[in-house]
């Protein structure tokens, strides 16, 4: 899996530890990135998650690449690969639908489509603004789902799956969704408003995903005291990876250079002078 | 930083105190309106303080891109080569990365490959994030790989003064100019011309600060912690003259090298990594042409050769600090 700078929640759906995940948001020695990459990166491999891109579409080839390898060594692996309406812009979408489509790639494109990248809606930065039907011109299929709708989308990726694992190659699936808060937490646009507080409004009190599967559960006589037990087991596994975070201390300065190759070439993979600001390796 | 020393009432109508952002602003407003070839693209204009142009301009002169970098970087260029005079705001200075190919392959070489029949007037704006744990994806300082490309001009201004000066100069200039603003510089207040034709010329530097024993030459944001240092360094009686490049590429080597003539010692200080970076090439300069004037071998400060982390712990010390300036300066002394 690939995510991006907004991939918080899709860790955890793999199954990554939330204590890690936390740690990792705090800037910890303990977080699943040992602090270096921080909140825009979550990446835990041991879960399938090999990178969260903080550059937009930069995750859409990767995600490519994972799928020839899995295709090449005859695995099973899927691919999925999550990105932004604003991503879809990017050469790199095109590109990579091409050549997934041309070589039958088994990977799903998996296009969060929250109506707007940052302050820029779809209906101003797109000459069609269905993307789904892009996937038309790549030849592959392309199919529109309630984001807010967990089994539709959850349908529809399942759908997707069998797809590749039988060799029919990749998917596109654009989920309609909304971002509740600002494209980042505080950040305050000048200018007349991109977007109406009615809209934002209506979107949190009618379109919620979880209240919305809650309610479908409820209809189907799952009892209110077990969804509250769940919440509240939910809430305690938070709290304790919030403290788990808070507890943790942050990176040594001296482990800096730590990471930047996997075989380092001497001392940690810097040589002693470039590892310090000063020159003369003072 | 030191504000300009000049009287108040010889500057009261000459002069309007404004942050470097405004002026920066300022300058694009100023531009547009005297040409109307003058146009704007960039994402999220809106969200990246130019409202004041769009309220003035309009969507026919400020468009706003869809996240396609490299081709609207490319667009710019083909708009520039036809007629109009662009200026392509890349955001992030990361993002340059993707529209590389286009400014290197395309902007810089479409003048001498066709024999000097296509000029290409255009100006990419790229924003320097730092110390805000942005992490490596969003906090490059990639002006020392342009610097490696010929056919390119590239600026980095530290004051509001020279931002309007040096902005307002790169729109009229008729080849691709790189314009690298450190984000910490754009709150920083100063007196700004408001001569509608301030212009500073590319390719001449600044001393910010007269000093006899040690020169500091300060690139872009590390002018912040080198104005920090130098005052401290004042009060032990070590006087640094500062020199502030202001364009790097065509790098004004003589300033630099009159500047070392006099004090024999030479810091460079910037925030680019360690390996190929403006002093590497400044330190080579004055190695090969000013070496009989050192006394003590050159010092360079910089981020080391690693990538830029997220944790704060991290990234604290990252970039040259005023005690890594004071210390480098003693070292010399
Ligand atoms: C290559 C690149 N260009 C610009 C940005 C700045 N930026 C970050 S997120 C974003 C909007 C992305 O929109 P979308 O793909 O719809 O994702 P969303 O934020 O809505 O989830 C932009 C322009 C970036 N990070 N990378
Ligand atoms: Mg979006």
């Amino acid at each position: 899996m690939t995510g991006t700078h907004r991939s918080h929640g899709h860790p955890i759906g793999k199954g990554a530890r939330l204590d890690a995940l936390m740690a990792e948001l705090m800037g910890k020695v303990s977080g699943i990135c040992k602090g270096r990459g921080g909140s825009m990166h979550l990446a835990d491999q041991s879960v399938g998650i090999i990178s969260e891109s903080g550059i937009v579409g930069g995750g859409i080839p990767l995600a490519t690449g994972c799928a020839f390898s899995a295709k090449l060594r005859g695995s099973d692996q899927v691919s999925l690969c999550f990105f932004g309406d604003g991503a879809v812009n990017q050469g790199t979408f095109h590109e990579s639908l091409n050549m997934a489509s041309l070589w039958k790639l088994p990977v799903i494109y998996l296009c969060e489509n929250n109506g707007y990248a940052m302050i820029t809606s779809v209906a101003e930065s797109h000459g069609q603004p269905d993307i789904a039907i892009r996937a038309t011109g790549y030849g592959m299929p392309g199919a529109t789902v309630d984001g807010q709708d967990v089994r539709a989308v959850f349908e529809a990726a399942a759908q997707a799956v069998t797809r590749a694992r039988a060799g029919g190659g990749p998917t596109l699936i654009v989920a309609n969704t909304y971002r509740f808060d600002e494209h980042n937490v505080g950040l305050i646009t000048p200018g007349p408003p991109y977007r109406s507080a009615d809209e934002v409004e209506a979107f949190i009190r009618d379109r919620d995903p979880i209240r919305l599967y809650r309610a479908v559960l409820l209809g189907e006589g799952a009892s209110e005291r077990s969804l509250s037990a769940m919440e509240e087991e939910v809430r305690e596994a938070v709290k304790q990876a919030v403290e788990f975070g808070l507890q943790s201390p942050m990176p040594h300065p001296k482990t800096l250079p730590h990471f930047i190759f996997s075989s380092p070439p001497s001392n940690d993979g810097v040589s002693d002078t470039h590892k310090g600001i000063c020159s003369n390796g003072a | 930083m030191e504000p300009d020393v000049r009287s108040d009432a010889a500057m009261a109508h000459t002069h309007v105190r404004m942050s470097y952002l405004d002026a920066l602003v300022q300058a694009q407003l100023e531009e547009m309106d005297r040409d109307q070839r003058v146009v704007l693209l960039g994402e999220d204009v809106a969200a990246h303080g130019v409202t004041r142009l769009i309220e003035r301009f309009g969507k026919s002169r400020i468009w706003s891109t869809p996240i396609s970098e490299g081709s609207f970087t490319g667009l710019g260029i083909g708009a520039a080569i036809n007629g109009l005079r662009p200026i392509v705001d890349l955001a992030g200075a990361s993002f340059v990365y993707l529209a590389s190919d286009q400014i290197i392959n395309q902007a810089s070489k479409l003048q001498y490959m066709t024999g000097g029949q296509i000029d290409i007037p255009i100006v990419f704006r790229c924003c320097m994030y730092c110390l805000g744990s942005e992490a490596a994806q969003h906090a490059d300082r990639p002006y020392p790989l342009f610097m490696n490309v010929p056919g390119l001009k590239i600026i980095s201004p530290t004051s509001a003064a020279d931002i309007k000066g040096l902005m307002k100069s790169a729109i009229r200039d008729g080849d691709p100019v790189l314009v690298f603003e450190d984000t910490r510089l754009w709150p920083v207040v100063g007196d700004v011309p408001v001569d509608p034709n301030h212009l500073i010329p590319i390719g001449q530097a600044d001393v910010k600060r007269e000093g006899r024993d040690v020169t500091v030459v300060a690139i872009a944001g590390a002018i912040l912690p080198t104005m920090e240092a130098v005052d401290a360094l004042g009060k032990e009686s070590i006087s640094v003259e500062v020199i502030d490049p202001r364009t790097l590429k065509p790098l004004d080597d003589r300033t630099i090298m009159t500047s070392v003539a006099k004090t024999g010692r030479l810091v460079i200080v910037e925030n680019a990594h360690r390996v190929c970076n403006v002093g590497s090439e400044i330190a080579a300069v004055i190695a090969e042409q000013a070496f009989h004037f050192l006394k003590r071998p050159i010092l360079r400060l910089s981020a080391p050769d690693i990538h830029v982390p997220f944790s704060p712990s991290l990234e604290k010390d990252f970039y040259p600090t005023k005690d890594h300036i004071v210390a480098a300066v003693r070292r010399l002394i």
